[in-house]
């Protein structure tokens, strides 16, 4: 089970092809605390970016206008004080800004300040952000079970705000994705094929529309490895991954175009990597203090056996399959 | 007595390919090729027709097998449900359908 070995058996090498995308974890505060999260967030979490780090961060997109992307995760990164600023930021800098929305956190009270979100909507349309969604079922059993009582409902409302808004719509260019992860231990389907199904029930059921569905596998690491092994199924879970590995998928895998950066300016090559404290490996300071985009480009990927989640059957990221069909 | 089913053994199934392997081959193509791609059916339908041959035929194997495959076409269990009742209301009726063979013989017996 060495992802090392299994790319030496197939000749592949996966060196860094470029930075793209700035992918930043600004925090592990989440209103949600969803039972395959990688990244065990949270309603008691502190971790959190700081001003001065966003700012440094900014620096790095203002110097390489090769990294074109922006990726703002979390936790839920809306709760973090300077998630605005950062957008805002970035923008005026001619980035493309992408957030890993989950929804309910335009309807949820901030859990620590208690503040009202609801004016997220507006605020991803007036600066042109794409918007994307865990939604892991169009029903509310498979939903809630994963990610909490109630949770499928506020989604759908949630979603009837951003699509009343234009988000999602053909021709407004205003992009709201949805991401669909299984709700337990096996490998998500075909990603145009279960795009169709929630376009169709979701149409269908509660009059929603969204741009694109993107899949991406369940890791086994923290929380959802939490669960493989209290139900005995870490062994069947890593056996169906190495069964589905795909040259292919492991070609596009996403570390070879973004670098990650946590709460505290640490750069890593992904966001698994990044919740299993696995640094950039380039013989420098793995701190965005120090970000060298040629350093970068040389580096050695840091993998381990996680990686096989990535590279199951058509590939998973961020961005989905990494095997289009 | 060990149990003639385990679960294990499911991975194992490639291995009568050792024998008379051409056999095998044939079959594992015209398998794969019916159960497991997109044609007139999409795979999420043909993995709810194998879940419902799987329970008549009972096979522990093809269940466990079939159950996945629904799983990762992204069926749910309310669909997985309607294909088990579509089963179990054939074979039930298979059963009943048959009263048709006792009621003409009640018939032609009687006076």
């Amino acid at each position: 089970m060495d992802f090392e070995k299994t790319l030496a058996l197939h000749n592949l090498d996966l060196k860094p092809l470029s930075v793209e995308t700035l992918q930043v974890n600004v925090g592990k505060l989440c209103n949600q605390a969803c039972k395959h999260c990688h990244v065990d967030a949270g309603p008691k979490r502190t971790e959190m970016m700081t001003r001065e780090t966003v700012d440094r961060c900014l620096e790095i997109l203002a110097r390489y206008p090769e990294i074109g992307k922006l990726d703002i995760t979390g936790g839920a990164p809306e709760l973090n004080d300077h998630f605005e600023y950062f957008v805002v930021s970035a923008r005026s800098l001619g980035k493309h800004v992408m957030i890993r929305h989950n929804l309910t956190v335009t309807l949820d009270p901030h859990p620590v300040s208690g503040r009202n979100m609801e004016h997220l909507p507006d605020f991803f349309k007036q600066h042109n952000v794409e918007v994307i969604s865990s939604l892991p079922y169009f029903q509310s059993a498979e939903t809630d079970s994963q990610r909490g009582q109630g949770v499928f409902e506020k989604s759908v409302e949630s979603m009837r705000r951003l699509n009343r808004i234009g988000y999602g719509k053909e021709g407004t260019g205003l992009i709201l994705d949805l991401v669909y992860n299984p709700v337990g231990a096996y490998l998500p389907p075909e990603q145009s094929a279960i795009e169709r199904q929630f376009k169709d029930e979701l149409g269908k059921q509660h009059g929603l529309v969204f741009n694109n569905l993107y899949v991406i596998t369940n890791m086994p690491i923290n929380r959802f490895k939490h669960f493989l092994e209290r139900a005995d199924l870490y062994e069947s879970y890593m056996e169906k991954l190495v069964n589905a590995f795909n040259p292919g998928a492991a070609d596009g895998v996403m570390c070879r175009s973004l670098i990650s950066v946590g709460y505290d300016g640490t750069l890593y090559d992904c966001d698994y990597n990044q919740m299993l404290e696995m640094r950039v490996n380039h013989g420098s300071s793995a701190s965005i203090r120090d970000f060298e985009l040629d350093k970068l480009l040389g580096r050695q990927i840091a993998f381990a056996s996680h990686c096989f989640g990535c590279t199951a059957g058509a590939g998973s990221s961020c961005g989905g399959a990494t095997v289009k069909s | 007595m060990a149990s003639h089913y385990e679960t294990k053994d499911l991975a194992k199934f490639g291995d009568i390919g050792k024998n008379r392997k051409h056999l095998w081959d044939k079959f594992i193509a015209w398998y794969t090729e019916a159960t497991a791609t997109e044609g007139a059916l999409t795979k999420r339908e043909k993995s709810l027709i194998g879940l419902a041959v799987a329970h008549t035929v009972q096979c522990p194997y093809c269940i466990d097998a079939y159950t996945n495959q629904c799983l990762e076409t992204g069926a749910n269990m309310d669909q997985m449900t309607e294909a088990l009742h579509v089963t179990a209301a054939v074979r039930g009726g298979a059963s009943l359908v048959h009263g048709v063979q006792c009621r003409n013989i009640v018939e032609k017996l009687s006076m």
